[in-house]
C-alpha cells in the first residue's frame, strides 16, 4: 500500500510539472505584465519598465522563466505578484481558509442527506417520497449555480427589505467586525453560499447513491443474505449500504473539482472573499503570477483528493489490493 | 410404510406480470418431499424449476411476481401463508439454499467466516462467540476446504469458485437444516471442479441427513445423487418417480425425449438426437398439453392440444406421467435401460 | 370428445422415436412458440419512443430549440432592438413585452429567444464535434494500447487534473476578454473531448477481449473493420448518452463563462450574460429568474431524453431466472 501511495505520488510531479509549464506558457505568452503599468501614464516609463523587466527576468527565455518562477513557488512562497508586488501567499492563504470552510461544509451537508436519501429512495422506490425526491435531485442537477445563488440573494434581499430582518447575509464574510471562523456571524454570512453548492452536491450524490443501492440490492448475494434469514433491516444496512457506499467515495472526491469550480461563482456573486474570488479578480487585472499560483493549488489539491480517494476505496473494498 | 411427508406442496402457481404479459411460470405443481431423502427437479431453463423453490422461501419479488395459489405444508405451517417475519424463522434454520453461481453468491467486501457465522448468529444469537467460530471452522473442513481456521479469516475473492461453492454449502448447513434446496449447484462450475461438490454434497447428506432438493438440468447429476426425480416442463410436472424407474422406463414423450438425446457412453452413435422445437412462450403457452407442439406420440391427435393432462398413475408405485397416451410408451425402455456400473465417486 | 383406445396390436407398433415429430413447426409456431426475431434496433427504438419523460423531453425541446433555430421569425423584436418608453418594465401583455424588458429597453422575450439559438449553436456544436473527436481518440487509444495509449492517457490526465471551468476560463480570458460564439465553441471543445475519450477508451478496452472480436481476427478481418464493424456498434449506446448529455454540459459551460464576462460578447445575447445583467437589478427579477428558468429548462429536457436514450440501448434487463 506504502509503495502504491509512493508510485502516485511520483506520478503525479510530472505531471504537475507539465501542467504548470503548460499554464505557465500560455498565460506568459497571451498577456503582458506590464500592461497596467504601461496603461498608466505615470508609470509608462521605458527606464522603468526596462528595469522591472529586469528583475522580474521577463526579457528571458521561457524556460528560464520557468524555472525562476518555480523557484519562487517552492522556495519562495509562492512569489510575488507583478500587479502590486505583494506576496502573493498571505493573500491566498486568508482565501483558501475560506474557501475551504464553505466547500468543506457544503460537502459534509450534501453526502449526509444525499446517501440518507438515496437509501431511503432506493428501499422505498416507486414510493411518493422517491418520486419527489428524484424531481428534487433532478431539478438541482440541473440548476446552474450561479442563478440559485442569485435567485438566493434576491429573496434574502427582498426578505430584508420587506422585514427589516437578516436571516442570512447577502454578501461579505462577515459584518464588519473581523470574527473568528465559527461564529454565528459568520455562518450566517455563509449560510447561503454553503447551500447553493450543496444543492447540486446533494442532487448528485443522492441519485448517485439510489442508483448503486438498487444496483447492489438485485444482487446475489443479498439474495443469499435473505435467504439465510436475516432481517430486512440488517441486510440493507449491513450488506446493501456497505458495499453501494464504495463507489460514493470516488464521486465525492471528484466532486471536490466541481465545488471549486463552482465556489469561483458563488463567490463572485456572494463577494466572499475566498479562493474562487480571488481567481476571477486577477484574471481580470491580468496579475499572471497570482493566477499561476492559484493554478498550482487547485491542481494540488485535486491531485491530492484524488489520491485519498483511491486509498479510501481500497481500503473498503478488499477486491482492490495495490501492489 | 409410507413416511410422514417433511413438504407438502399442492396446486402452486406462479406468475409474474411483465411488458409483454402475464408468464406463468409455475402453473399449479404438486410433490412431497420425504425425510433424508434426495429429490430432483429436472428441466430446460423456463421450466419453472427455480422459481417453484425461490417461492416456498419467499424469494420471489412480489411485484412483479405474484403467488398465484398454493400451500406447501412444512413441519405444521404453510410456508406460502406465513409473514415475511415468520418465514424468517424457517430460512437458514429449517430450510436452507445454495444458489447457482458462487462467484456473485457471496458479499464480496466481508469474511467468507463472518458470513456463515452470521447464519448461526442470526438464529441462535445467544451462542457464545467462541462457540460460533469454532463451528464454523468445523463446517468448513466438513465440506473440504483445506485449513479451514485460516481460510474463514479471508475475502470471497480469495476463494477458487469450487471452494466458494463448498462455503456456500457450509453456508446453507451450518444450522442443520431438514430441508437442503440446491439451485443448479454446480452449473457454473468447471467439470472436475462439479464432481468435487457433488462429493460435497454427498458427504453432507450423509451427515446431517437433511432432505435434499436438487435442481439441475443435467440428468447425469441426477443420476449420480438423486432418489426420485420430478421431471418439469413449461411450468408444470410432466413426470415423477424414482430415479431408477425414470431412466429405465421413461412413460412421457418428453422424458423419452431428454434421455433419447443424450449419448450413451458404452455404444456408438452416430447422430445426437435432440428433441426438435423450442421450449414454449410462457406468455402464450400452446393450448392443452404444453408439449404437443414438439411431441412424437401425439400424431396430431386432438385430444392433446385440448386437453390438459393430469399427473396420473404409470406403471409402477409412485411413477406419475401427465400424458393422455402414456400407456403406449408401455414397454418401452431407454438405452439406458441395462445396468452399467456408474464410477463411485472418486 | 373422447379418443377410442388403441387396440395392443396397433400399441405396439407405435414408434418411439422422438425426432418423428408430426406436426409440422409451423403449426407449432402458431401455438405459441417463439420463432420470430426483432432487430436490437428496433426493440430500442419502440423502448424510447414508450419511455413517457423521454418523450416529454424531447417535445421540450423541440419547441425550445426550434424557437431559438427560427429566432428571426417567432421573437418579436430584435435583440438589440431598444425601447425606452418601457425600460425595466415588469412582464405585461402591453407591446409583447411577456418577459418585461431590461434597462435600455430591449425586450427580454426576444433576447432570451436569440440567447437560445446561441445556446444550441455552443451546445449542439461542441457535443458533435467533442463527441466525434474523443470517439476517435479513445477508440485508437483504447484499441491499440501500447504507448500510443500512454500518450493519449498522459495528454488527457493534463488537461483533466484541473477543473473544466477552471480552465475554460483562463484561455478565454487570456485570449481576449469575450469572443464570438465560435470561438467559445472552440475553446469548450478543445477541453471537452478529453472526457469523451476516456469513457470511449475504457469501453473499447473492455470489448476487445471479448470474442467475437478474436473470431473476426481469426476469418482475416483487419483492425479497422474490426474497430468500425464489431466493436463500435456496441459502444454506440454509451456514446449516444455521453453525446446527449454533453448538449446540457456545453451550454451551462457557455453559461457560466458569459455570466462571469468571459464569454460571449456583445450583441449577441447568451442566456448566461442575460442573468448576469439582472444583477445590478435585483428588484428587478424577472431579468434574472427568466432567462435560468430557461436554461434549467433546456438542462431537464435534454437530461430526460438521456435517461430515456440510456434506458433503451442498455441491453441488460432485470430478467428473472425461471
Amino acid at each position: 500500500m506504502l509503495t502504491y501511495i509512493a508510485r502516485r505520488i511520483l506520478y503525479s510531479i510530472p505531471v504537475l510539472l507539465a501542467t504548470s509549464f503548460l499554464s505557465f506558457t500560455f498565460i506568459t505568452k497571451s498577456s503582458d505584465p506590464l500592461a497596467n503599468l504601461r496603461a498608466n501614464p505615470r508609470t509608462n516609463n521605458p527606464v522603468i519598465l526596462h528595469h522591472l523587466a529586469h528583475v522580474y527576468h521577463l526579457d528571458q527565455s521561457l524556460p528560464v522563466r520557468y524555472w525562476y518562477w518555480l523557484q519562487d513557488v517552492f522556495v519562495h512562497k509562492l512569489g510575488i505578484s507583478l500587479l502590486t508586488s505583494q506576496p502573493i501567499w498571505p493573500d491566498i492563504s486568508v482565501a483558501i481558509e475560506h474557501t475551504l470552510q464553505i466547500i468543506l461544509l457544503a460537502q459534509v451537508i450534501a453526502l449526509v442527506l444525499g446517501v440518507a436519501v438515496g437509501i431511503y429512495s432506493a428501499i422505498r422506490q416507486y414510493s411518493p417520497f422517491d418520486y419527489a425526491m428524484t424531481s428534487v435531485s433532478f431539478l438541482g442537477y440541473a440548476m446552474p449555480t450561479f442563478w440559485l445563488a442569485l435567485i438566493l440573494q434576491i429573496l434574502f434581499v427582498d426578505i430584508y427589505l420587506k422585514w427589516h430582518v437578516r436571516i442570512f447575509y447577502t454578501s461579505g464574510l462577515n459584518s464588519g467586525v473581523t470574527s473568528s471562523t465559527w461564529s454565528i456571524d459568520r455562518l450566517q454570512h455563509i449560510a447561503l453560499p454553503v447551500v447553493t453548492l450543496t444543492v447540486v452536491s446533494f442532487a448528485l450524490y443522492s441519485r448517485y447513491m439510489r442508483a448503486t443501492m438498487l444496483d447492489v440490492i438485485n444482487s446475489d448475494y443479498v439474495r443469499t443474505a435473505r435467504a439465510k434469514g436475516l432481517p430486512e433491516r440488517l441486510v440493507i444496512f449491513r450488506h446493501v449500504v456497505r458495499n453501494a457506499l464504495i463507489p460514493i467515495v470516488t464521486v465525492s472526491a471528484l466532486q471536490f473539482g466541481a465545488l471549486l469550480g463552482g465556489a469561483i461563482v458563488t463567490e463572485s456573486i456572494f463577494q466572499l472573499n475566498g479562493m474562487g474570488y480571488f481567481f476571477i479578480t486577477r484574471l481580470q487585472t491580468n496579475d499572471v503570477y497570482s493566477v499561476m499560483a492559484y493554478v498550482m493549488i487547485v491542481a494540488i489539491t485535486v491531485i491530492i483528493f484524488n489520491l485519498l480517494a483511491d486509498i479510501l476505496y481500497g481500503y473498503l473494498d478488499p477486491r482492490i489490493r495495490y501492489d | 410404510m409410507a413416511a410422514e411427508a417433511l413438504l407438502s406442496i399442492r396446486d402452486l402457481a406462479v406468475e409474474f406480470r411483465t411488458e409483454d404479459g402475464i408468464v406463468h411460470a409455475v402453473d399449479g405443481i404438486s410433490y412431497d418431499v420425504f425425510p433424508g431423502e434426495t429429490l430432483g427437479i429436472v428441466g430446460e431453463s423456463g421450466s419453472g424449476k427455480s422459481v417453484s423453490t425461490m417461492a416456498l422461501l419467499g424469494l420471489i419479488p412480489q411485484p412483479p411476481g405474484r403467488i398465484a395459489s398454493g400451500t406447501a405444508m412444512f413441519q405444521g405451517k404453510d410456508l406460502l401463508k406465513l409473514s415475511p417475519k415468520e418465514l424468517r424463522e424457517f430460512r437458514g434454520d429449517e430450510v436452507a439454499m445454495v444458489f447457482q453461481d458462487p462467484m456473485t453468491s457471496l458479499n464480496p467486501v466481508l469474511k467468507v467466516g463472518y458470513q456463515i457465522a452470521e447464519t448461526i448468529k442470526t438464529h441462535y444469537p445467544k451462542e457464545p462467540d467462541d462457540k460460533v467460530t469454532s463451528r464454523v471452522v468445523d463446517l468448513l473442513r466438513l465440506v473440504g476446504v483445506p485449513n479451514p481456521g485460516e481460510r474463514s479469516k479471508q475475502y470471497p475473492h480469495e476463494f477458487s469458485g469450487g471452494m466458494r461453492q463448498r462455503a456456500m454449502i457450509a453456508m446453507a448447513i451450518a444450522n442443520s437444516p431438514s430441508l437442503l434446496i440446491a439451485d443448479e449447484p454446480t452449473t457454473a462450475l468447471d467439470v472436475t471442479i462439479q464432481a468435487q461438490v457433488l462429493e460435497v454434497l454427498k458427504t453432507v447428506q450423509e451427515e446431517t441427513h437433511a432432505a435434499t432438493i436438487l435442481i439441475t438440468h443435467d440428468l447425469g447429476i441426477v443420476a449420480e445423487l438423486c432418489d426420485r426425480v420430478l421431471v418439469m416442463y413449461a411450468g408444470r410436472i410432466v413426470e415423477a418417480g424414482d430415479v431408477l424407474t425414470i431412466f429405465r422406463a421413461p412413460r412421457h414423450p418428453y422424458t423419452v425425449g431428454l434421455l433419447d438425446s443424450l449419448p450413451k457412453l458404452t455404444e456408438d452413435e452416430e447422430w445426437l438426437r435432440p428433441i426438435p422445437g423450442s421450449p414454449p412462450s410462457l406468455i402464450n403457452r400452446p393450448s392443452g398439453c404444453a408439449f404437443h407442439p414438439r411431441c412424437f406420440l401425439t400424431q396430431g391427435r386432438p385430444r392433446c392440444r385440448e386437453d390438459v393432462p393430469e399427473l396420473r398413475d404409470a406403471e409402477g408405485a409412485g411413477h406419475l406421467a401427465a400424458c393422455h397416451f402414456s400407456e403406449e410408451l408401455a414397454g418401452h425402455q431407454s438405452k439406458f435401460s441395462e445396468p452399467v456400473e456408474a464410477g463411485s465417486g472418486a | 370428445m373422447t379418443e377410442p383406445t388403441t387396440p395392443l396390436d396397433v400399441r405396439a407398433s407405435v414408434v418411439v422415436d422422438p425426432m418423428a415429430v408430426a406436426v409440422p413447426l409451423d403449426l407449432a409456431a402458431a401455438e405459441g412458440m417463439e420463432l420470430e426475431a426483432r432487430s436490437q434496433w428496433s426493440y430500442a427504438r419502440r423502448r424510447f419512443l414508450r419511455h413517457r419523460l423521454a418523450m416529454i423531453g424531447l417535445v421540450g425541446l423541440i419547441i425550445i430549440f426550434g424557437a431559438g433555430a427560427l429566432a428571426n421569425f417567432v421573437a418579436p423584436y430584435s435583440f438589440d432592438q431598444i425601447d425606452l418608453t418601457y425600460v425595466l418594465h415588469a412582464p405585461t401583455t402591453v407591446g409583447h413585452h411577456v418577459f418585461g424588458t431590461d434597462e435600455i429597453g430591449r425586450d427580454s422575450l426576444s433576447r432570451i429567444i436569440y440567447g437560445i439559438r446561441t445556446s444550441e449553436q455552443v451546445g449542439l456544436t461542441v457535443a458533435v464535434v467533442s463527441t466525434l473527436f474523443g470517439l476517435i481518440v479513445g477508440a485508437i487509444a483504447g484499441y491499440y494500447r501500447g504507448w500510443l495509449d500512454n500518450v493519449i492517457m498522459r495528454i488527457t490526465d493534463l488537461i483533466l487534473t484541473l477543473p473544466l471551468l477552471v480552465v475554460l476560463l483562463t484561455v478565454a480570458a487570456l485570449l481576449g476578454r469575450s469572443s464570438s460564439v465560435w470561438t467559445i465553441v472552440l475553446i469548450i471543445a478543445a477541453f471537452y473531448w478529453t472526457g469523451i475519450a476516456r469513457i470511449v477508451r475504457g469501453v473499447f478496452l473492455s470489448l476487445r477481449e471479448k470474442e467475437y472480436v478474436e473470431a473476426a481476427k481469426a476469418v482475416g478481418a483487419g483492425d479497422l473493420r474490426i474497430m468500425f464493424r464489431h466493436i463500435l456498434p456496441n459502444t454506440l449506446g454509451p456514446i449516444v448518452v455521453t453525446a446527449t448529455l454533453a448538449v446540457a454540459d456545453a451550454i451551462i459551460l457557455e453559461a457560466f463563462l458569459s455570466f462571469l464576462g468571459f464569454g460571449i460578447a456583445d450583441p449577441t445575447p447568451s442566456l448566461g450574460k442575460l442573468v448576469s445583467e439582472g444583477q445590478q437589478f435585483p428588484q428587478k427579477w424577472w431579468i434574472t429568474v427568466i432567462p435560468g428558468l430557461v436554461l434549467v429548462l433546456i438542462v431537464i429536457c435534454v437530461n430526460f431524453v438521456g435517461d430515456g436514450l440510456r434506458d433503451a440501448l442498455d441491453p441488460q434487463q432485470r430478467r428473472v431466472r425461471a
